[in-house]
């Protein structure tokens, strides 16, 4: 998923004459205070959120279409505990606000978001912040929960206290929406300078702006809801000596084996009904070369790709749970032992989970690692994690090449069992380049390791829903785009020059000599030249390589009319086929993950060198692969 | 040491050894003189442990923890949930 995962571009509105006053707006508050799912709520953008802190790894703007103000921007920053930059999340927020940060207008307003469940703490950003002396509304969120739980406040004594209006909302539930419209409506057309200030401590540090913030409690009568002791039992059994780590495994093997027993029936059947629309279609076409450039260029090529829907979909359904429940953070701690042993702590954990969606997204997550080289460490073994571009391939030849086996009364298939240690192979291979990293050229003193748990949350299925239909979308956009050219290209390749006015034999085609040209050097992989071809396209996105296959077995009139798996067997064997298998989980092939590793590290010679090293590692494993297969089965 | 608490146990924090930068961050975090620190649970490899401070759960690897010192109070009330815990408190009972 090449472009699955560049923010969607938002440009501010131009600034109009007479409404002065306001026009951006920035909203920031603690990790985990539900900053995102309120930016959600005021700009109907789908902005990601997950339930661990630090999410929010760049700041993100969208318009207030949410609450009517289409000409406000709103700026979702990263959250931070003080205004003193610790991480280079925090950093980015405190750039923002002072409007230091290049292409992010100044704020005129912030709204600042509290959670109602540890005010007190909480309420030490509140001074820093205020102090900005820009017109700022502070939302007390999960109030509800708050109230359910015993807690206490009297919200008008606290505005009173700051000199700055205060409101009960809740972000998931979206009440108190009409609160935060008044604020802006307010100052809407003023001098937005105009606020009154009351006496407020000059925050020199922690002790002082805690004792502000216990006092202003105090007097408020805030009174902290009882602590959430299912949290707490569950975190006994998730992170019991025993049972914590068989759970996380038994989560992640049952994942795979449904992306597979569900996915994959799912997944055939979307292929037969898109089969027979595209036969079905192009029969109102010319039996010409325009059919043929319709239904086995573009048709075939599209298709193949876009028949894996239903199991990426599965996997980001599973992801989004595990992100929104708060266990991301438990699997981190539960991690740490591990990454400690390779000179890394367990919050590159987190960025390396979600990394089995996508690297990019994954890559900006580091941000959260305060330590330099820790953080580019993990930037550059992040592209090793199995990311859903290549389920595509691997579903593909695992399907043509593995024998569906059961074992255990049909629990444990074959086929999953390769595809874990697919995930595997890519996890170790992540692993096994941070040691290397960390003891030779990134060698550091550690950084303390300090995480906050989140308390568990059940997911919402409308926070579940968005991320399914973003990625959904964003998936067939790119089945829609850059595979659709790419297929395109090929077949024009494949069937030019043209010999005596027909289509060539295909190994007398510009892409058959190109093939042919490169064979030398993935021939001792067991790869035939359409592979090589694949991997040349596949260096774009790795699911490119399915279309390509679609595309290039659907040109050959030999193989034209079996399905592309059986097409597969025409010209490959088990050797080359699990060859290429480990060879995409070891290769970077994603133009979109270099461009973010470029920056993130804001210089071309860290991707140069993780792409060479990505390479020489592929095609180092998928020779020995092949080989293996050979000596054992002849 | 916070590190030397056992699970279940309430220490209050005394005074934090650490680099400034990191020192502030635990502060903001909760982590100041008198604060009540209770020790909740251990990850499964024994470290790093997570300690409820202001109702909110931190983890902290036991180096870090060890710069942290504190002196014991009462036990906490969520002992008595936990009887896997129970040999290691039984002393102080």
């Amino acid at each position: 998923m090449s472009t699955c995962c560049t923010p969607t571009q938002y440009e501010p509105p131009a600034p109009n004459g007479e409404n002065t006053g306001l026009r951006t707006i920035a909203l920031i508050g603690p990790p985990n205070s539900g900053k995102s799912t309120l930016f959600n709520r005021l700009t109907g953008l789908r902005q990601k959120v997950a339930n661990y802190p630090g999410v929010t790894v760049e700041q993100r703007m969208g318009a207030m279409a949410g609450v009517g103000r289409s000409d406000l921007t709103l700026i979702d920053l990263p959250g931070i505990y003080s205004l003193d930059a610790f991480s280079e999340d925090a950093r980015v927020s405190v750039e923002v606000l002072e409007g230091r940060m290049p292409g992010t207008p100044k704020p005129d307003a912030i709204l600042l978001v509290l959670d109602s469940l540890h005010l007190t703490r909480q309420l030490m950003l509140a001074a820093p912040v205020l102090a900005l002396g820009l017109p700022t509304m502070v939302l007390l969120n999960m109030s509800d929960v708050m109230e359910t739980r015993g807690g206490e406040i009297d919200p008008l004594r606290l505005a009173q206290e700051l000199g700055a209006p205060v409101a009960r909302i809740s972000a998931v539930k979206g009440t108190g929406m009409e609160a935060i419209q008044l604020f802006l409506n307010r100052h809407r057309g003023q001098d937005a300078n105009q606020a009154t200030r009351t006496v407020l401590p000059v925050v020199g540090n922690a002790v002082s702006a805690h004792k502000w913030a216990t006092q202003v409690s105090a007097r408020t009568g805030y009174r902290a809801p009882l602590s959430e002791e299912a949290s707490r039992k569950l975190d006994a059994f998730l992170l019991h000596r025993i049972w914590g780590p068989l759970f996380f495994l038994v989560v992640v093997f049952s994942v795979f084996e449904v992306v597979f027993s569900i996915g994959q029936p799912l997944s055939d059947g979307l292929g037969d009904v898109l089969a027979r629309a595209g036969t079905w279609a192009t029969n109102f076409l010319p039996n010409d070369w325009l059919r043929s450039l319709v239904l086995d260029g573009a048709w075939k090529g599209v298709s193949s790709v876009a028949v894996f829907l239903p199991q990426i979909l599965l996997l980001f359904l599973f992801i989004g749970i595990l992100e929104d429940s708060g266990y991301l953070a438990r699997a981190a701690l539960i991690a740490d032992r591990v990454m400690r042993s390779i000179g890394l702590n367990g919050k590159a954990f987190i960025p390396l989970l979600s990394a089995y969606a996508c690297a990019v997204p994954a890559i900006m997550a580091t941000r959260t690692i305060e330590n330099k080289r820790d953080r580019l460490a993990t930037i550059l073994v992040t592209p090793f994690m199995t990311c859903s571009a290549r389920l595509p391939v691997y579903m593909l030849f695992i399907a043509a090449f593995i024998p569906p086996i059961a074992f255990v009364h049909g629990l444990v298939g074959l086929q999953t069992l390769v595809m874990l240690g697919l995930y595997l192979l890519g996890f170790l291979a992540a692993l096994a380049t941070a040691r290397l990293l960390k003891s030779s050229i990134l060698k550091s003193s550690q950084t303390p390791f300090i995480l906050e748990l989140p308390q568990y949350r059940m997911p919402t299925l409308r926070s579940i829903g968005l991320r399914l239909w973003d990625r959904g979308s964003v998936f067939l956009r790119q089945a829609g785009s850059v595979i659709l050219v790419v297929t395109l290209g090929l077949w024009v390749l494949a069937n030019f020059p043209r010999h005596h006015g027909a289509a060539p034999e295909l190994t007398e085609s510009i892409i058959g000599r190109l093939g042919h040209w490169m064979e030398p050097a993935i021939a001792p992989l067991g790869f035939n030249w359409k592979i090589g071809i694949g991997l040349l396209s596949s260096v774009l996105a790795r699911e490119v390589m399915v279309g390509t296959m679609g595309t290039l077995y659907g040109a050959d009139p030999q193989t034209q009319s079996l399905s592309l798996q059986s097409a597969l067997h025409h010209d490959l064997h088990l050797g080359g086929a699990i060859a290429l298998m480990v060879f995409f989980a070891f290769a970077m092939q994603c133009t979109s993950t270099m461009a973010v590793v470029r920056r993130e590290t804001n210089s071309w010679r860290w991707p140069a060198i993780q792409f060479l090293y990505m390479l020489v590692l592929a095609w180092g494993a998928a020779f020995a692969a092949n080989w293996a297969v050979h000596l054992i089965w002849g | 040491m916070l590190s030397e608490l056992e699970v279940g146990t309430i220490g209050i924090i005394e005074s934090v050894d650490l680099p400034p930068s990191v020192h502030n961050h635990l502060m903001y975090m909760g982590f100041l003189p008198n604060a009540r620190v209770e020790v909740l649970h251990r990850a499964p490899a024994g470290d790093p442990t997570v300690y409820g401070i202001d109702g909110l759960e931190i983890a902290l690897r036991r180096e870090t923890a060890q710069a942290i010192q504190v002196h014991t109070t009462r036990q906490a009330r969520t002992v008595k949930q936990r009887p896997q815990h129970a040999s290691a408190t039984k002393g102080k009972r």
